[in-house]
C-alpha cells in the first residue's frame, strides 16, 4: 500500500486550486462563518449538539488530514489520541476540579507530545506498516483505559457536567458549547492554513511526493515528520476534549477501533489534502449514518456501506476535489476564466 | 510442565486458524498491494452460507467444498464490480471501499441471520489424542491439519502451475505481464477469489471454537495481521509460521504472565505487531521492497 499520491492529480489538483479566485474563497468563507454563527439560532436544541459534533469532527479530521493528506503517513489510530484528549479533560475536572477552559489546551499540548514521542518510532514505518502500528494502537486504547481503573473509572467511565454559561449570556448550555467549539475551530483553522501554505506546507507534500528529493532539497525529514504526527494529535486531542465537554460524560468503549476508521473515512471523503475537505467529512460523518437509519431500520450499516463505496466511485478524491472539478467546469462553460 | 505443553497445543490450533486467515491477507496484499480490510467478514459470510448448507442437511464436506466454491466465485466477483472501478483511484479510496464492504457484510449477515450466536458443527469428532497428560482435541488437530493442505495446496499451485505463475508475474510486474499476453485483471480477480476460498477455510475452522456471529471475525482479524505483520506480509508461509507463534505466544502471556490475564490478551497482539515493525518491519521471512527511483 503505497500512498495515494499520482503526480498528475496532484499537478491538475494545483491548477484547479488557482481557478478559484482569491476574493471568491474569502467571501465563501466569511460566508460560511456567518451561517455557522446564526445556525445554533436557527435548529432545535437536539440539532444544535449535532453540529457540535460536526465541528468536534472537523478539527479532529483536520488534524488527521495534515498528517495523511499532506504528510503522507496513514494514520488508523487517531481515535487513541481522540481518548487522551477527552479523558485528559475528564480527569482534570472530575478530579482536581480545573475549570474547563483550561482542558482544552492541555489536552492538546499532551496529546502533541505524545503524539511527537509516538511519531518518532514511526517514522522508520510507511504505508501499510504505519498504518497496521497506529491500528494497534487504536485497538489496545480501550483495554489500557479500562485497565488503568483508578484514573479512568474503568469501564464505567466519568460523567460529566456541562459547562455552565458565563457572564450571563442569553445561550442554552449547548448553544455556548456550540461558540466555544466554533471558536476553537476558527483558531485551529486559521493555524493551519497559515502552516500549510508556506514553506512547511510545501515541506510536508514534498515529503509525502518524493521523500528522496525533499531531503535533497535540505529538509529534514525526521523533524518534520514526526512533528506533524504530533501537530496532528494535538488537534485531534482538542477535538477530543471537546467532545468530552459537549458529552459530558467519557467511557472507554467509545473509543474503539471503529472511531479511528471513521476519522480515515472522514478524510479521505472530504478530500484528502485540503482544509475544507474536514468540513465536508465531518457532516458526512455525523449525518449519514443518520439518514442511513432513516433509510433502513434493519441494515442501517449495509446503507452506510453502500454510501461510502458510491462515494469513492463518483469522487475518488473527495467532496473537496469534487467541488473544485464543478468550479472548473463552470468557470470554462461561462468562459470567465484563464484557460488551460 | 504439562500445564505449558497442554497451552502450547492449544495455542497451536487457535495459531493456525489466525495463519489461514493471514494467508488469506497476505496473498491478496501480494497481488494487489491492497490490505483488505473485509476480508475476515468475507470469510464470516462465507461461514454462514456453510452454515446455511449445513441446516439444509447437506453433507459437511460437500457443504465444505460448495461453500469453498461460492466463496471463490464471490470474491472474483467483488474484485470485478466493487474494487475494479476503483483500480486507478487513489489507494485510499481503495481502503475506505474495502470498509464499506466490512460495513455491508456485517450488516448484511446481522440483518439475514440475526445476531444471536449458532453452534457450527466440527468434521473432527474423533476422541481427543493423549500423548502422556497432554491432550490434542480432535478438531485442533483437523483444523491444523486442514490449514497445512491449504498451504500445501497453494504452494503447489503458485510453484507449479502455469496459471500460478502467470499470477505471480501479474503481481510483481503488471506492465511486462499484460505484454506476455497475460490478463492481469482477471489475474487480480482471481487472487480474491483465491483468498476469498482460504478466508472461508479459516472461518469454518474457527466457528465450533467461537460460535457462529456475526462479529467473531472483528478480533481474529486483529491476530491475523499482527500474524502476518509477523512473518511478513511478503511471505505466504511466513504468515501461517506467524499466525502458530502468535496463538501460542499470546496463550502462553495469558497464563503465566499474572497481571495481563485475560483482559489484555488483544494488547499482547498489538505489542508484537509494534515490536515486530520497529525490529524488523520486513517481518520474520518477509524481504525488504527495493524500489528504484
Amino acid at each position: 500500500m503505497t500512498v495515494a499520491t499520482p503526480e498528475v492529480a496532484v499537478a491538475r489538483r494545483a491548477a484547479l486550486v488557482a481557478a478559484v479566485p482569491r476574493p471568491w474563497r474569502l467571501a465563501g468563507v466569511l460566508l460560511a462563518v456567518a451561517a455557522g454563527c446564526v445556525l445554533p439560532f436557527a435548529v432545535s436544541g437536539f440539532r444544535v449538539f449535532q453540529f457540535t459534533q460536526v465541528g468536534i469532527y472537523a478539527i479532529a479530521l483536520l488534524g488527521l488530514n495534515i498528517l495523511t493528506g499532506y504528510n503522507g503517513q496513514i494514520s488508523l489510530g487517531h481515535g487513541a489520541f481522540y481518548a487522551v484528549g477527552a479523558y485528559t479533560t475528564a480527569i482534570m475536572i472530575d478530579r482536581w476540579n480545573v475549570p474547563y477552559g483550561w482542558t482544552i489546551p492541555v489536552a492538546g499540548i499532551l496529546c502533541f507530545v505524545v503524539g511527537f514521542l509516538f511519531g518518532i518510532p514511526a517514522l522508520r514505518l510507511e504505508g501499510l506498516y504505519l498504518a497496521l502500528a497506529t491500528f494497534a494502537l487504536a485497538l489496545a486504547v480501550p483495554q489500557i483505559l479500562k485497565y488503568f481503573e483508578h484514573w479512568t473509572g474503568g469501564s464505567q467511565g466519568i460523567v460529566l457536567s456541562k459547562p455552565e454559561v458565563p457572564f450571563g449570556l442569553p445561550l442554552s448550555q449547548d448553544q455556548y458549547l456550540y461558540f466555544v467549539t466554533l471558536a476553537s475551530l476558527l483558531v485551529l483553522f486559521v493555524l493551519a492554513w497559515n502552516l500549510l501554505r508556506g514553506r512547511t506546507g510545501r515541506a510536508l507534500v514534498a515529503i509525502r511526493d518524493h521523500p528522496i528529493a525533499a531531503e535533497a532539497m535540505g529538509i529534514n525529514s525526521s523533524l518534520y515528520k514526526s512533528l506533524t504526527f504530533g501537530v496532528s494529535a494535538g488537534y485531534t486531542g482538542v477535538a477530543g476534549a471537546l467532545s468530552g465537554l459537549a458529552i459530558a460524560f467519557v467511557a472507554p468503549d467509545a473509543f474503539n477501533v471503529f472511531l479511528s476508521i471513521t476519522f480515515l473515512v472522514g478524510i479521505v471523503i472530504g478530500g484528502l489534502a485540503s482544509i475544507s475537505g474536514a468540513i465536508y467529512g465531518a457532516l458526512f460523518t455525523q449525518f449519514v449514518p443518520n439518514w442511513a437509519q432513516d433509510i433502513s431500520k434493519a441494515a442501517p450499516w449495509a446503507i452506510y456501506g453502500v454510501f461510502l463505496i458510491v462515494f469513492m466511485y463518483v469522487m475518488p478524491h473527495g467532496i473537496a476535489g469534487a467541488l473544485r472539478l464543478l468550479w472548473r467546469r463552470a468557470v470554462r462553460l461561462t468562459g470567465t476564466g484563464p484557460r488551460s | 510442565m504439562d500445564i505449558f505443553l497442554q497451552q502450547v497445543v492449544s495455542g497451536l490450533a487457535t495459531g493456525g486458524i489466525y495463519g489461514a486467515l493471514a494467508l488469506a491477507l497476505v496473498m491478496i496484499y501480494q497481488a494487489t498491494d491492497v490490505v483488505n480490510f473485509a476480508q475476515g467478514e468475507m470469510a464470516m459470510f462465507s461461514t454462514y452460507l456453510a452454515w446455511t448448507l449445513l441446516n439444509a442437511e447437506v453433507p459437511y464436506w460437500l457443504a465444505f467444498a460448495a461453500t469453498l466454491a461460492i466463496a471463490f466465485i464471490g470474491g472474483l466477483l467483488i474484485e470485478r464490480v466493487v474494487i475494479r472501478p476503483v483500480e486507478s483511484a487513489p489507494v485510499l479510496a481503495i481502503v475506505i471501499v474495502c470498509i464499506g464492504l466490512l460495513v455491508i457484510l456485517n450488516s448484511m449477515a446481522g440483518w439475514i441471520y440475526s445476531y444471536i450466536q449458532k453452534p457450527f458443527p466440527t468434521p473432527f469428532t474423533g476422541r481427543p489424542i493423549r500423548l502422556g497428560n497432554v491432550v490434542f482435541g480432535a478438531h485442533d488437530v483437523g483444523a491444523i491439519a486442514v490449514t497445512l493442505v491449504v498451504l500445501v495446496l497453494l504452494y503447489v499451485f503458485f510453484r507449479y502451475t502455469p496459471l500460478g505463475l502467470a499470477m505471480r508475474a501479474a503481481a510483481q510486474n503488471p506492465v511486462s505481464s499484460r505484454l506476455c499476453g497475460i490478463r492481469v485483471g482477471w489475474m487480480l480477480a482471481l487472487g480474491w477469489g483465491l483468498a476469498a476460498a482460504v478466508g472461508a477455510v479459516a472461518g469454518m475452522m474457527i466457528a465450533p471454537k467461537v460460535f457462529l456471529d456475526p462479529n467473531m471475525m472483528s478480533g481474529i482479524l486483529i491476530y491475523a495481521f499482527a500474524s502476518a505483520t509477523l512473518g511478513g506480509f511478503t511471505s505466504p508461509g511466513g504468515a501461517v509460521l506467524g499466525g502458530l507463534i502468535v496463538g501460542v505466544v499470546e496463550n502462553l502471556v495469558g497464563t503465566y504472565v499474572g497481571f495481563i490475564g485475560t483482559e489484555l490478551k488483544l494488547t499482547v497482539a498489538l505489542a508484537i505487531i509494534i515490536v515486530v515493525l520497529l525490529v524488523k518491519p520486513s517481518g520474520l521471512f518477509g524481504h525488504a521492497v527495493v524500489r528504484r527511483v
